[in-house]
């Protein structure tokens, strides 16, 4: 058999035959899909933890205000599922060989993954001014510090990671490089953590309101 | 869910994603009308998870593209969080309903 057959034969194996690509997406792709899942243990993980330590612990803090802290963490939800939707452009875009537009939908999704940033480090900076600390706050239980540092820390690196995975991507697109392959990976990471905060947003937020 | 090979290079239209990503931004107003209404905290729980359960479906399914790729990835991947999520819940749910009926956190 020439090489040629052998790969016709591997590519179109059968569902429990195996072959070179069983799922018919590329091994970048499939890892990341992989990444995504464990990634995704990890914060649930994380975010039962909080469930359970707030259920836990007498006088949970509620410190935010409707307004301007739920206001706020809905205005960096929109950011983010905004930058999703530049990302699924900029693939399109990509897997359509239209480099220029690939790297203005991929500069509009780092424009939104930054202004996320911006709002967020505003909102820690604001908690911080008021003495929340990881282990102590004014209001209530210390957890709460712990359990809010905690989750939004690790989503807020997520997000600075993504913005430099796509900043590299955004650039050696501009410069002829990386295959539609690789913009898609970017892609999938990206909206990964967009969903993720599609939990941290209900369950941290939008159930700490202080009714007075 | 499952497309004959080759059918997943069909890409689908942009219009469609533009239809996800509004009903994303819907599904949040009324996450954040809940927060402004305040409801008993089980009620509230439920109706907020469902929604984020919703909106994680629909990210994974259009913007992440598992609606258009094949059955066996799908297979592959989602039953296994959906399985560990349930034996996380399964070992936390019973306490955590003993703590919620003490009236202790929120």
């Amino acid at each position: 058999m020439s090489d040629a057959e052998v790969r016709v034969e591997a590519l179109g194996a059968g569902d429990w035959g195996g072959g070179s690509l069983p799922y018919a997406v590329g091994s970048k792709k499939f890892g990341m899909w992989l990444f995504i899942i464990s990634d995704a243990l990890t914060f649930s993980a994380l975010l039962i933890a909080y469930g359970y330590v707030r259920l836990a612990n007498k006088n949970w803090p509620e410190p935010f205000e409707f307004y301007p802290s739920l206001v706020t963490a809905t205005v960096m939800t929109l950011c983010l599922l905004s930058s999703s939707l530049t990302m699924v452009m900029a693939v399109a875009a990509r897997k359509r060989e239209d480099r220029p537009a690939t790297m203005k939908w991929l500069w509009a999704t780092i424009a939104g993954g930054l202004a996320f940033l911006v709002l967020h480090a505003n909102e820690w900076l604001k908690l911080i001014g008021e003495g929340m600390r990881p282990f102590s706050n004014p209001w209530g239980s210390p957890l709460f510090g712990a359990s809010f540092f905690t989750l939004t820390g690790l989503h807020m690196f997520h997000v600075v990671t993504g913005v430099c995975f796509l900043g590299v991507v955004a650039v050696a697109t501009g410069r002829g490089k990386f295959t539609s392959e690789d913009v898609e990976m970017s892609g999938l990471y990206w909206h990964f953590v967009d969903l993720v905060w599609m939990f941290i947003f209900p369950l941290v937020y939008v159930l700490s309101i202080h009714h007075g | 869910m499952s497309h004959p090979a080759g059918a997943e290079h069909a890409e689908p239209a942009s219009k469609l994603f533009i239809w996800v990503w509004i009903w994303l931004l819907l599904l949040t107003a009324v996450e954040v009308v809940l927060g402004y209404e305040q409801y008993p905290v089980k009620l509230m729980l439920t109706m907020l998870m469902s929604l984020s359960v919703i909106k994680a479906a629909l990210i994974m399914a259009y913007f992440m593209h598992l609606r258009f790729e094949k059955l066996k990835l799908v297979l592959t991947l989602v039953p296994a969080l959906v399985v560990i999520l349930c034996l996380f819940s399964i070992f936390f749910f019973p306490d955590s309903l003993r703590l919620m009926n003490l009236g202790w956190g929120r």
